[in-house]
């Protein structure tokens, strides 16, 4: 009954609860209750895409003001699948940052706490102001997250990425108000309906601001001339936090997903696909300049960062391609490459912690204290973010591949992300060799792999094993999940009961 | 009204994003609070102006729509907080780098104002 706000509340009370007197002073306690939480959310989020895959999409109406006027939250397999995702994601950076990271300042835990909820409202809400307001909410505890532990290198970053975010944020409500001026309401559902019918100018208007909006998300998804913070933010922050926040372009990817193929849609009307014009160029060329990013990285966590970026540019193409096929397609590899972006960035720091003054750069230095250990995970690792054969990054491009089903789309499409992988193979095989087989002494450091930190990156790097032996599964939720977005009569008359009546 | 109204939002926009782009990190701030103003203004404009007509229901004749109000005072919060963040964030990376440019290090003019003029000489 009230299971689609849960993933909401949990990290809500859990945040509130560990800044109280039994928790606020002993990390101990504070560990034990964030793991707790973050046990209990992804039997919740498991709990909740069940019941949204079996019993159809759950529509949670706050106070009981029903939609369009009403705040609204959207359990369907979309969100659902997105949320557990997150879980996973943030059990695993929760379980390495306890083995010491949490330390580096005050409010680790509480910070953590509110940006997963912040991730989780965007998934679930069903109305953009609302969207606009959790993206704020995961964006102030990723400002604090970003410079927690301090340092040079993280404030400097941090300047770019909060005044960009916050200038993001006007455009935002720029956006939120032409299209509440034009359509009248804030419903995704409603919206879809009443685009439909504008014309002349204020159809204009609208585009104008779903176009801002496309800048917007594009601007969290790290689209072409809106990537350049990211690399550097994401190589700077602390490995916890840089591996929760590989799922915040997934939140920019999310929300072009659902505004632009729900409310500027293929049945909008005179504003059906505004953004398929802008994707497609822009999204190959993100994925172009990602990889050649990868291929001039000097150290693994920018290299990381800039697999970030190359993810995000595939992702964009599958919402470029705007079918059913491709945005299963998309779901699939969202889920592959989050996770592994995740367990890379974890294993960075493991690498960089264990090389002395090298930390992670590609020159010829001391030897990691543990080489069979990190040096088989980073090969697994490897092999699955650049898509080879048998791990979850070569069934997610193969997917993508077999979405382009135009010639034309073919041209443009298969070169480039083959290219890419070949690419990115290129630079990891470096890197590897670099890293553990071009060293100069055996290892003097005492740095060893903490029992919590090996847990953490071996829940994230075991996601990709699971996706591809339950790859039937998987993919039958995101086909379906995709289906249900394509298919209108589902997606939006269903969330809008006054709106069914008065059409009878 | 509109003009007047439309006139003052666009100049609080045009001088938020002008001082955004300024190098330092003060102007910046400026800005962003000034775009911030102009927003709010944005989203109170998006419900129709009206004059003398309360957001209630049934009190008169002409009632204005209440949902803007709504969102305007979100808005302002949630800018009031931002703002804050990143006050402190600034004065943070002026004590961390030495310096109150965006880039954390002034763009070095003197260097290249000597090699113009070595340039020039040859």
């Amino acid at each position: 009954m009230h299971l689609p706000i849960l993933p909401i509340l949990i990290p809500l009370i859990t945040g509130a609860l560990l800044l109280l007197p039994p928790f606020h002073t002993t990390i101990a306690r504070q560990r034990l209750l964030a793991l707790i939480s973050a046990f209990a959310q992804i039997i919740v989020a498991f709990g909740l895409l069940s019941v949204a895959d079996q019993q159809g999409t759950q529509m949670y109406v706050l106070g009981d003001w029903q939609p369009p006027f009403g705040i609204v939250l959207v359990a369907d397999r979309i969100s659902t699948l997105m949320v557990l995702l997150t879980c996973i994601l943030f059990t695993g950076a929760l379980l390495y940052a306890c083995a010491g990271q949490d330390k580096g300042g005050q409010y680790f835990h509480p910070l953590f706490m509110f940006q997963v909820m912040g991730i989780n409202g965007a998934f679930l809400t069903g109305d953009v102001f609302n969207l606009f307001v959790f993206f704020e909410v995961l964006l102030i505890a990723s400002y604090a997250l970003l410079v927690h532990g301090g340092g040079k290198q993280k404030t400097q970053s941090a300047v770019h990425y909060v005044i960009l975010n916050l200038i993001g944020s006007s455009l935002f409500l720029f956006g939120l108000g032409i299209l509440y001026g034009t359509l009248g309401s804030l419903n995704i559902a409603d919206m879809a309906v009443r685009v439909r019918e504008l014309e002349g100018a204020e159809a204009i208007l609208a585009k104008t601001g779903g176009l801002l909006l496309l800048l917007v998300f594009g601007l969290k998804a790290a689209l072409l001339p809106l990537h350049f913070w990211l690399p550097k933010t994401y190589s700077s922050a602390s490995a916890p936090v840089a591996a929760l926040f590989a799922i915040m372009t997934k939140v920019g990817v999310y929300s072009i997903l659902r505004v632009h193929t729900l409310i500027f849609g293929p049945e909008s009307g005179e504003l059906a696909d505004i953004a398929l014009p802008w994707l497609w160029p822009l999204s190959l060329l993100t994925l172009a300049i990602g990889t050649i990013g990868v291929l001039a990285s000097p150290g693994l966590k920018l290299l990381t960062a800039n697999m970030v970026v190359v993810s995000a540019g595939t992702l964009l193409i599958a919402m470029a391609l705007q079918s059913e096929v491709a945005t299963s397609a998309a779901l699939y590899y969202i889920l592959h490459s989050t996770l592994i972006a995740g367990a890379m960035f974890l294993l960075a720091d493991l690498i960089a912690r264990q090389r002395g003054k090298a930390e992670d750069r590609f020159v010829k230095a001391r030897a990691v204290a543990q080489p069979r250990l990190l040096g088989i995970a980073f090969f697994l690792c490897a092999l699955s973010i650049v898509g080879m054969p048998p791990l979850s990054g070569f069934v997610g491009k193969v997917m993508l591949l077999q979405a382009a089903e135009e010639a034309f789309d073919k041209f443009w499409i298969w070169p480039l992300i083959l290219i890419s992988g070949l690419v990115s193979l290129v630079a990891l095989s470096r890197a590897g060799t670099t890293i553990f087989w071009r060293t100069t002494a055996p290892s003097g450091s005492d740095e060893r792999v903490h029992l919590f930190e090996l847990m953490g990156v071996g829940l994230l790097l075991l996601g990709s094993p699971i996706l591809v032996i339950f790859g039937g599964e998987v993919t039958a939720i995101t086909s379906e999940a995709a289906a249900q977005l394509f298919n209108f009569s589902q997606s939006v008359d269903a969330l809008l009961p006054q709106q069914n009546m008065g059409g009878q | 009204m509109e003009g007047i109204y439309a006139f003052c939002v666009g100049l609080l926009t045009a001088c938020g994003i002008f001082l955004a782009l300024r190098g330092r990190t003060f102007p910046v701030v400026i800005g962003l609070t000034l775009l911030s103003y102009a927003v709010n203004l944005f989203l109170f404009a998006s419900g129709r102006l009206k004059v003398n007509a309360a957001a209630v229901l049934g009190q008169s004749e002409q009632y204005s729509d209440p949902l803007p109000q709504a969102l305007v005072l979100t808005a302002i919060v949630i800018g009031f907080a931002m703002t804050a963040f990143v006050v402190i964030l600034a004065m943070r990376s002026r004590a961390d780098l030495g310096n109150d440019h965006v880039d954390g290090r002034l763009p070095n003019v003197q260097a290249q104002a000597r090699l113009r003029n070595r340039k020039l000489r040859k």
